[in-house]
């Protein structure tokens, strides 16, 4: 019992080593081989054409509660006019980037976790070694490249159509001056808001894939490791998404003053 | 020529490999066999560079490549062809992608020379036409056909069987081991099969290592091992257990 904390640290620290191990390697292989168009294309469309529709509802309706929220709240105090402003800044800063990455890695998170796994149980990844082939190559690479595309594209969808449905709520469903709304919008949003929603994206993509393909590739024996590799790989993501989103917060937005 | 030293493996409390020394020659046909859970999985992964040992050393054409990365390994691994247990085949592929997995990752073969190479691995290992079906539609002895194709269709040195007729009906067993001599009569490749099959032992087998308790216990021909005396050989080739201790 006396031994616990002790190997919990060491299973933590070796979790972590092996995580950074694969991230080296990934950059290694980026920088030393050829990616394959094909491969890359593949996943291009499974992250990016497939998360469509789970994108789209989630940026329409988080613009639309997130609009009715903040027009309740500033119709006390006479600033209804600034409700698209606040929704505008929200969704391309927070929300937006956020939301998406979390949907992105339950969906495409989990589903990189499994099928890796599913292929390390099966003996398919060893048979990938036998074929002299490395599976970070071949597995990896594409899947965290196509996710750092794909997740700034849809976020960058997820933020419009949120902002175009607030819009829609506003003006016509709570009567917001449409005239002013915009100027707000314009006047308060800016394009280091825009810059920092994309940054931000970019970086939850790579988040994502890497834990994904972590989680599958060192998982567990059997049909319960791939369950628990699944499982781990949405939770790990999701609590990496909201911790760094904090930092990269408070670190994006002093370095975009400088812009 | 492989060469396997002193090699040492440990999984937590259990001593799988204690010490295994072997040679295995160019263009022999070697079986190891041994009890299962007793290493010889392990003892071919280590061979194959799948896993490190804890000591020890393997020398292919004279490299240690016990101690090499897995980018340094890929070369060595180029050598080798390795049919899995389970075939291993690629499920979102189809029999034709699984065959010209490396052909095509190497893009200095024109589509229709793989097509042809394709067409003569299935040819030779009698399944021809059945290129554009995907691993869920093929038998259990079919997809080891097919994982054999995939192991020898860029034509390695040496091509490894990790229990090939595990699972299969005497009669699909016989066919694989038959397809497992042609194989290695045909390509000239050194041939390593490990298996508890002693039928299969005796079809395919020029020289037998039997594995006991983490080492080489023995070695002979499989004519040797059938006849031999002692009691650990003679009570597992003709498949008796020793009421003394657990069978599993």
């Amino acid at each position: 019992m006396t031994d616990l904390p002790a190997q919990v640290i060491r299973s933590v620290l070796t979790g972590l080593g092996r995580f950074s191990l694969m991230v080296m390697e990934v950059v290694r292989s980026l920088t030393t081989q050829r990616l394959s168009g094909r491969d890359l294309v593949g996943q291009l469309y499974f992250i990016g054409v497939k998360s469509q529709t789970v994108v789209l509802v989630t940026g329409a309706f988080t613009g639309m509660v997130l609009c009715a929220q903040t027009y309740f709240q500033f119709h006390k105090v006479k600033m209804d006019t600034a409700t698209l402003a606040v929704v505008s800044v929200s969704m391309c800063g927070e929300l937006g980037p956020v939301l998406t990455a979390l949907m992105v890695a339950g969906r495409v998170g989990a589903s990189m976790a499994a099928e890796l796994g599913t292929m390390k149980v099966t003996e398919q990844i060893d048979a990938l070694r036998t074929l002299a082939t490395h599976p970070i190559d071949y597995l990896v690479v594409p899947r965290v490249v196509a996710t750092m595309i794909a997740v700034p594209l849809l976020t960058a969808e997820s933020i419009t159509i949120g902002i175009t449905a607030a819009y829609l709520v506003g003006v016509h469903l709570l009567q917001i001056d449409p005239g002013y709304s915009l100027v707000n919008m314009q006047r308060f949003t800016d394009h280091r808001d825009v810059l920092m929603g994309f940054i931000k994206s970019f970086i939850f993509g790579g988040i994502i894939a890497t834990t994904g393909c972590y989680k599958g590739i060192h998982c567990g024996q059997g049909a319960e490791g791939v369950g628990h590799a699944t499982t781990e790989a949405v939770v790990y993501a999701s609590i990496a998404i909201l911790m760094s989103n904090f930092f990269l917060t408070l670190l994006l937005t002093r370095l975009l003053a400088l812009i | 020529m492989i060469e396997v030293r002193q090699l040492r493996k440990r999984f937590r409390d259990q001593q799988v490999l204690d010490g295994v020394d072997l040679t295995i020659e160019k263009g022999e046909s070697l079986v190891i066999i041994g009890r299962s859970g007793g290493g010889k999985s392990v003892l071919l992964k280590h061979i194959v560079g799948l896993t490190h040992p804890d000591s020890g050393q393997v020398l292919v054409d004279g490299q240690d490549i016990s101690h090499l990365n897995e980018r340094e390994l890929l070369a060595v691994r180029r050598k080798f062809g390795m049919l899995f247990q389970s075939a291993a085949l690629f499920d979102s592929l189809t029999v034709e992608e699984n065959i010209a997995f490396v052909l095509a990752r190497e893009r200095n073969h024109t589509p229709a020379e793989i097509a042809r190479r394709v067409a003569e691995a299935l040819e030779m290992v009698e399944l021809p036409g059945t290129q554009k079906k995907k691993p869920a539609e093929l038998s259990g002895g079919m997809r080891k056909r097919v994982g054999l194709a995939r192991a020898i269709i860029y034509q390695p040195e040496v091509v490894f069987y990790d229990e090939p007729t595990t699972g299969l009906d005497p009669v699909v067993s016989d066919s694989i081991d038959k397809l497992i001599v042609r194989v290695c009569d045909r390509l000239k490749v050194t041939t390593v099969v490990i298996t508890h099959d002693m039928r299969s032992m005796q079809t395919v087998g020029h020289r037998v290592a039997m594995l006991h308790q983490g080492r080489i216990y023995t070695s002979g021909t499989p004519e040797e091992l059938m006849a031999a005396t002692d009691p650990v050989v003679s009570r597992f080739v003709r498949g008796i257990s020793d009421e003394k201790e657990h069978a599993f």
